[in-house]
This record gives C-alpha cells, structure tokens and sequence, in this order.
C-alpha cells in the first residue's frame, strides 16, 4: 500500500440484475477475485486480483459479467505513459527483474498487414479448389545439389525429409511451461493432421512416446530430458540456440511447476529452478554448431533431419548462411514478436527483428549464395492466420510454425501472465485442477478445425492466384504487394509497391 | 439407449449442470427469470468432496428399483428406456429418494419428487448439462 | 513506360511447330502458313520462328544472333565477342524491306566457336561458357542483345505479326528438319524485339503460350544458378529451366517434364512403387521448378522437340502427323494449314509430354 500502490488495471463489472450467484466465477478463478458473502447473497470481486483472463466472463451462464480497463488513471502523459511509470513503481519497490509472458504486445509494426495477396483476372484463370486439387504437401530437409544415376536408373535416395500435409507446425512449447494436457492435446492434433509440433526444451513425457512420427525434439541449453531415446523418438531433432522472445537468453521454468512429472521427463530434481543458460556452451561459435548437427546426427543414423532454430536478430542473413553450411537440415527463424511462457520485459519489448524482415533478407541472402536449396526455412513469431502463412512462403519460407495461434485454439485469452502458473484455462499451468481444465479431446479437435480452417484458406488463396501447389508459391514475390511501406522496407522485402 | 455419463477426469466443478438443468427444467425463457434469487431444484448433482467432483444424475437402470417401489405408479419406465416421473401423481412419500443406489432421485419444489428425464420432456430435447459442459466430463452416449 | 525486362508483362499467344522425324529439311513458308489462321491470337507486338538445321556449313558453330541499337554498341559488343570467341563469319542477317515491320534494330549474326586457351584457362565445358558469355552480355550490356546462340540452329524474331516477321526474315530462304513459331499478344506495349519469341538458349529454344503463376518462384530459383532473367517473360524462365534439367542435371525430357508439369501427389500415390519413388523424388528436390498457372509450350532442341502443356491443361493445344511429320500447334486449323490431310489429331493431356526426336545422324 501506500507507495507501492498500483490501481488495479482492470476492474470486473458484475449485472447485478443478471448475476444468479451461481458462483461459477467464484469457482472458476484461480486468482480468487470472485467470492460469495452468505450474508448478503451477492457475488463480490477483488479485482486487484484479475488478469483479464476472461475465464469468468466465458462461463458465466448469464452473460452478467465483464472485465473492463481501469478507468482510474495517472495525469495524462505522452512521454511518460502509465505503463512506464508503474514499471518503475514495481522495480522501486521489489529492485527485480520485470518478468512479462506470451510476445511483444508494443504498438511496432506488423508488416504482414502492410502486404497484399494478389490475384488472377484475365490473362490467366484462376483455380477453384472446390473443383480441382490444390497442393498443400511439403516436404522439409535438404535437397541435393545434383541428381544422381546409377546406369539409366535414377537414385533416389534423398537425406531425411519431413512431410507436411499442410505449411503450417507447431512450434516449441516446452512440458512444464504448458501443461500435460496442451502437450496432449498438441500431439493428437499434429498426427491426425499429418504435421508435427515440438517438445519445447522440457523434454517428451513417457506417455507422448506415441506421438513421436509427428514430434520434433527439442535440444536446448538446458539439455532438459535429452537422452538417445529422446532423440530417437521424433521425427526431427531441433537445436534451439534461440527464441524470438528472449533472444539471447535461456528458457526459464521456475522450482514451482517442477512436479514429479515434469522432473522425471527434464531429469532434474522436483521443485529445483530450470534455468537453461543464455548459451549452449558447447557452441561458442559457427564451428561449434556444426559440431553438434554432426553429434545429433551420429546419434540417430542420419535418419532425422536437424533444425536449427534461431532468433531473429540484427545479422540473421549472415546467420542463416553459416547455419546453412553446418549440415543443419532446416532453419528455424523466430521473429521478435514470439511468445513465451515467461520472459524479462525488457528483452521481450526491446530484443530482436521482425520476422517477416528477417525472412525476406534470409532468403534473399541464402538465394544469392546459391544454397537456398540446402535448407528449408520455417519461419514463426507471430502468424496469426492463414493470409500470414500465404504471406511467408511467398516471401520464402517452406513452413510456418505457430504457438500462440494454437494456444489460442485451445483457449488461450493471452491475459500474459502464464509466468504465475495459475492459467484458468489449464494451459499454462501445472496445478493439476487447473490441467484439468483443458480437456485433450476438445484441445485438439480445436486445433484440426483451426489447422483445417487455414488450410481451406490458403487453398482458396492459391487458387486465386492461378496457383495449383504450395511449391510454386514459395519465394514468389511477385505475388506480393506492399502498401504505405518506405522504399528501404520494400527493398528488404523484395517486394514492389502496390500500383508498381 | 443413450445415457448421460460423466467422466470425472473432466468434470470442473463448476455445477454450471445443476444451473442448465434447473433452468431447462424451468419452463422460462431466460436464466435469469427462472433462477434468480431463487432457490434451485436440479436434477443433476455435483458431487463435492474438494477433490473429486463429478456430476451425477439418474443412471436410467434396465431394471430400476425405484419404479418397483413408487408407492402411486408416478415412476415409470417409457419404452425409450427412459426413467420419468409424473409429478401430478406423485405423493412425495420419498420411496424412491430412499431407494435410488445412485442418490439420483432429489425433492423437488413443492413436495414432488424430482429426476432426470434426460431433458426429453422439455424444450431442449436433449440433455441441457452436457450441452453446456465446458469440458465435455458429462457426455450423451450409447455405449454397449 | 517500362520496358521489357524493367516490368513483367503477361501475355497471351499462338504456338506451332512442325518437324520431320528422318530430318527431311523443309523452307520455312509452311511454318509461317500456320500462323496465318491464328491472326487473332496474336496483336502486332511480337512474331518469331525458331529453325533447326539450317546451317549445315556451319553445323560446328555457334551462331549468334545479335540485336544492336547502334553501330556504336555493335564495335563495342564485337571486341567482347572476339576476346571470348574466334569469329569464322560475322554479317547482318538478310531481311526484306517490309511496311509492316518498322524500326528495325541491327540485326548481326556470327558463327563462332570459342577461344581454345580462353576456355581451358575458365574451367568450363564449352556450352556453359557460352552460356555465360551470353548471360553477360544480355544483363550487362546495353544497346545488345544475344537472342540465339546454338549451333546449327537459329530463332528469328521481331515486334510485328509473326507471318510478317517470317516475311521480314526470308525464312522461305532456309531449310530446316524442325520449326517452330510464335505469334505475341502481350497485355502491355513495351515493342521490344528482344521481347519477342522463341526464347532460345544454346540449341534450346522455347515458344510459350499461357501467363504462369509461378513465375517468380522459378525465376528465383533459377537464378541461383546463374541465369538472369532479363526479359522478366515465362518464355525466358522456361528456357532455363529446360538447359538447366536438361543440360546441367542431366534429366531425360519426360523427367525434366514430370518436373515442369509435375503429376499431382494424389497420381503419384497412385503408381506403381517404382514411378512413385522417381515422381516424388523428383518432385521434392525440384520443387521450385514446378510451373503452374497456363501454358503451353514448345521447347526446341537439337534433334527433337518437346511440347507440354500445364498439369490443368489450361491452354489450348493439338497435335496430329501425316507421314514423316509432326506437327503441333495452339489450334487444329495451324496444323491442318501445314498438311491439310493431317492425321491422329489429338489434344495431350495436362501434363503429358509430347516427345519427336529425329532419327539419329538424321540431323
């Protein structure tokens, strides 16, 4: 109190005349905002509590609740906005890290909806995918440089590939800073639909084992639950060196969400800090990288494709460049706008590039070297729909991975706080009544009616663009306009002005 | 026949069944008129013990005791295998609430004797708990 | 306004061929015949021919084809080609003065083979050099333009009505075992002869009809391989693509076809073990060389040629015979203008390739 008093931002507004005291909201909210008083018969709230997570407000069966903004408010200030000044409030008073979750929510731009779509009209017809096939399959891995024969005969052995169904996976989101049943529910969805999602750094819990055709292993600084048969598991093996969030630091799960599952399939004990180091210290450099691709793939036979995965950061063409001389199968570039079980602000709001920048320059750079073709780029950090998705791979990318889209689907209302564990909606959470929450069965027919959804709309997208298969889309620029965009932008981007 | 059941691994606790039951069962057109400041008589319970929560409600049985023992013929079993109550015949001498194994039959509003009727004698035409179940723990289902 | 090569144009055409299966040589007249009834699909803004074997006496050497905006740029360009090449013949190629077609560039051809100590001190097997001399000159240079570089082959090509441009060339002045032709409706007026069809490269040449969608996903793959695609038209991306299949992977024509026009997954899963492991294998390192979008087109090559069309069959083409001949064209009545008596007339399918390959030493 006192000095350290900070309004509450949001305040519950509760329809008196609505609210039958049903006391699902009391029950539902792990923040404890909502209680009943016997006495009087009425619902009351503590809203210093409630991170507008909107849990209440979506079971309420009478519609009587609402969380709004706060209209209690610091002397207006453009320089000095509200949020600035309570940050500093907090750090004055606990001398601490800011510790934020899910992406950069900053007003920067979004280039996705500075780019549009073109069209067929005329001079070539475009494709109506109700009537004829349209393409969605992709294969992910290094290509050869040239064909090989054998006599006449053709050889087609290739490295190992990924088959897509559709340019869309999902991506990293470890065991321990989601819940059993997300991962559950990310597993089941990513078989039936022929994709794939990915461990995240924690590990693959015994019971996902099952799942292991349609996952990516991840192996991060932490080295959190690597083992040979972890590695075997998947279908790929990834080498996170960085994450779109947090570029340059290590993931962090904090003592409390290390139960015993979750200690079991990390390796670490119960109750202990996961705090993977900023780097992997085997890899110091460009060198060291290829050291490990070269590790990982002694270990499981060259039968696994391996991504990197990097931030993107200032130099990321050059970047991408050395990864794709490091025997790395395919790239992962994750834009600034990333999500994140927990992350500093400051590094979350101010660290890192746009992802649809860096992938431009990416494959621009990787196309003017002529080794394009040794990778596959997935790109991710913000793709919020399937125009987004269309968007990358006209600009280059093979794939897109998506995590908060997905948590979204399984009903994620990005309130930003998965940092407190208490995630009424059983996502980010360990507490085993919250867990609860997210049924696998609902979780991931959600994500194949999302994923389904998408791929409907990039069919319908393609066809209007007389373009019968994925492949034919990808780093076609010409398909993409810019608008209200400078000369610089449209330049990283490879694109031209909408008009040009 | 298809019968509500509940997969405790699901069931949150919410008792938003018992709300969607008594107001299904109202007859009113908005859950507000039909429950505010009222007393509610669900024909679901959420069984509590802080731990495990599950919903219950009439199993519906092949052979149910508590029609054998209805005292004014109100119980019955329709040929849909469906368990209801005629509550103008019921006295409320509670025979049924004492036999029911399940603890499925409750007092009603009024004296007469409650159950679940699988939500088939009212408007919904389908049981109202599992309809609005966020977590899919109460399923309609014919299992063998 | 932009020019060709500074803006993409899309356009829509009439293609034909005709070629002898023993190489019986044939004067260009017929060929120019068979574009007269498809007048309409054309506008004025592009005609050319390509011919196979019409230079016998020269049958060792390359024979540049060369546009020049001025003698000046002519001197300048001539000195680069006599550091890279030794020049047996060099002269302007014979036209016919005609009102309908009208500013007329310089048009050179040599006959050239390249410099023995230049080429063994570049490390490159003879076509690639010449490939690169070329690339060279058409995105580098200006006030040039290389426009067929093969041997014993030629394109000839102009902005005008192709039978004009046929006219304007004398082709009835050359015999060739293979033609084809090409008449141009682009939807923009850039009036460029360098903009004109067949494409050619080396002995590939390339007449297309149809605006494919994925242009500049091709054209950004292919360049990674030393191609530039200066004309910023699908003629130009398709005729690398063919050298490099052809010429520098190695596929065989229904390979590089199963490529350009690749089969759809759900055929592929529908072959046997063997076709289905080549079909996907192909399709998943060549990818970016897939075309969609409509077209048709024929690739000319020394000894043969090749026509396909898109995997939708989205662009009108047939293809019939009479005796020794083949003949394919956008429309029957081009090929029934040729050989009136045409036989099995037929439309190949989306995809299927249509492969005549003259008989060995024929040619």
């Amino acid at each position: 109190m006192g000095i350290d008093f900070i309004y509450p931002e949001f305040e519950v507004k509760r329809d008196r005349e609505r609210c039958i005291a049903c006391r699902v909201c009391e029950r539902q909210c792990a923040n404890c905002v909502h209680s009943y008083d016997e006495e009087s018969g009425l619902m009351l709230s503590d809203e210093s509590q409630c991170v507008d997570c909107h849990r209440c407000v979506s079971l309420c069966p009478t519609r009587a609740l609402k969380i709004v903004k706060s209209d209690c408010a610091l002397r207006e200030n453009a320089n000095w906005t509200t949020d600035a000044i309570n940050e500093i409030y907090k750090q004055a008073s606990s001398g601490g890290v800011l510790l934020s979750s899910m992406g950069n929510p900053k007003p920067m731009p979004v280039y996705w909806d500075r780019i549009l779509i073109n069209a067929s009209q005329v001079t070539n017809p475009s494709i109506d995918p109700l009537r004829e096939p349209m393409e969605t399959r992709v294969f992910l891995g290094k290509k050869p440089d040239r064909i090989k024969r054998e006599g006449d005969e053709l050889c087609c052995e290739l490295t190992p590939q990924l088959e897509l169904s559709m340019p869309v996976m999902f991506s990293a989101m470890s065991y321990g800073s989601i819940s059993y049943n997300a991962h559950k529910s990310l597993a089941i969805a990513a078989s039936k639909l022929g994709i794939l999602y990915n461990t995240g750094e924690g590990g693959l819990h015994e019971d996902f084992y099952a799942y292991g055709a349609n996952t990516i292993v991840q192996v991060a600084s932490g080295r959190f639950g690597v083992h040979e048969k972890y590695l075997e598991a998947g279908a790929a093996v990834e080498i996170k060196m960085g994450q779109g969030a947090k570029p340059g630091i290590g993931g962090h799960l904090p003592g409390t969400k290390i139960g015993s599952d979750i200690s079991r399939t990390r390796m670490i004990p119960e109750g202990s800090d996961a705090i993977s180091p900023a780097p992997h210290h085997d890899i110091y450099s460009i060198e060291d990288l290829r050291q490990l691709v070269y590790s990982i793939k002694e270990t499981t036979g060259y039968r696994k494709p391996v991504i990197v995965k990097v931030a993107a950061v200032h130099n990321i063409a050059a970047i991408a460049s050395g990864i794709a001389r490091s025997g790395a199968d395919i790239i992962a570039i994750d834009g600034f706008r990333g999500g994140t079980g927990a992350a500093p602000t400051r590094i979350r709001d101010n660290v890192g590039i746009p992802i649809e920048l860096a992938l431009a320059s990416v494959d621009t750079r990787l196309r003017e070297e002529g080794i394009r073709n040794n990778v596959s780029l997935v790109v991710g950090g913000s793709i919020h729909s399937s125009a987004d998705v269309i968007k990358a791979i006209a600009l280059g990318a093979d794939a897109c991975y998506i995590a908060t889209a997905a948590l979204l689907a399984l009903g994620c209302h990005l309130c930003r706080t998965c940092q407190t564990g208490n995630c009424n909606w059983g996502i980010a959470t360990q507490r085993p009544e919250l867990v609860k929450r997210l049924n696998p069965d609902i979780g991931s027919e959600r994500l194949i009616n999302l994923m389904t959804a998408w791929n409907h709309e990039i069919k319908e997208l393609m066809g209007g663009m007389g373009i019968n298969s994925i492949e034919a889309l990808r780093g076609n620029r010409l398909m993409l306009r810019g608008v209200g965009l400078n000369g610089k932008e449209l330049e990283i981007l490879g694109i031209s002005h909408a008009g040009e | 026949m298809k019968r509500v059941f509940v997969d405790e691994q699901w069931c949150l606790g919410c008792h938003l069944c018992e709300y969607n039951c008594a107001y299904a069962n109202s007859g009113a057109d908005s859950m507000v008129k039909a429950l505010k400041d009222r007393q509610i008589f669900p024909r679901v319970r959420v069984e509590d013990t802080g731990k495990i929560t599950f919903a219950l409600s009439c199993r519906h049985c092949s052979d149910p005791i508590c029609v054998k023992g209805c005292i004014s013929g109100a119980l019955s079993k329709g040929t849909d295998g469906a368990v209801r109550i005629d509550r103008d015949k019921c006295v409320g001498c509670f025979t049924c609430i004492l036999l029911c194994p399940y603890g499925a039959v409750m007092a009603g509003e009024g004296g007469a004797a409650i159950k679940c009727e699988l939500c088939l004698e009212n408007a919904c035409g389908a049981p109202a708990c599992v309809a609005g179940c966020p977590n899919r723990a109460l399923v309609y289902e014919e299992r063998g | 306004m932009k020019k060709e090569g500074q803006i993409r144009i899309p356009s829509g055409c009439a293609i034909s061929a005709a070629i002898s299966r023993s190489g019986q040589r044939i004067t260009g007249e017929k060929i120019i015949d068979s574009m007269r009834p498809m007048h309409d699909r054309s506008n004025g803004l592009g005609g050319g021919f390509a011919g196979y074997g019409i230079y016998p006496e020269y049958k060792d050497l390359y024979a540049l084809h060369i546009f020049y905006d001025s003698d000046a740029y002519r001197s300048q360009c001539e000195l680069f080609i006599k550091e890279s090449f030794e020049v047996v013949k060099a002269e302007p190629i014979p036209t016919r003065k005609t009102p309908e077609i009208t500013d007329e560039p310089l048009i050179w051809r040599y006959f050239v083979t390249p410099l023995r100590s230049v080429l063994a001190s570049a490390q490159l097997d003879e076509k690639e050099y010449v490939t690169r001399f070329v690339t060279r000159v058409n995105s580098l240079m200006t006030g040039c333009y290389v426009f067929s570089c093969g041997k014993n082959m030629g394109a000839f090509k102009a902005v005008g009505f192709p039978e004009d441009v046929g006219h304007f060339y004398r082709l009835e002045e050359y015999r060739a075992y293979s033609w084809t032709a090409h008449g141009r409706y682009p939807t923009n007026t850039p009036g460029w002869w360098g903009g004109a069809h067949p494409f050619a490269l080396l002995d590939y040449s390339v007449v297309h009809n149809g605006e494919i969608s994925s242009y500049d996903a091709n054209r950004r793959f292919i360049e990674m391989f030393g191609y530039k695609c200066t004309l910023q038209t699908d003629t130009e991306v398709i005729t690398y693509i063919a050298d490099y299949l052809l010429r520098r992977q190695g596929l065989t024509l229904e390979e590089t076809a199963s490529v350009i026009a690749a089969p759809f997954w759900e055929t592929i899963g529908r072959m046997d073990e063997d076709a289905r492991r080549k079909a996907t294998y192909l399709r998943t390192i060549f990818g970016s060389l897939l075309i969609t979008g409509p077209f048709s087109i024929i690739l000319g090559f020394e000894g043969g040629l090749m026509a396909l069309n898109d995997r939708l069959k989205l662009r009108s083409m047939v293809a019939g015979e009479k005796g020794d001949f083949v003949y394919v064209a956008s429309e029957e009545a081009a090929i029934r203008a040729m050989e009136p008596d045409v036989e099995n007339v037929y439309a190949p399918q989306g995809g299927e390739p249509v492969i005549v390959k003259v008989k060995e030493g024929q040619y």
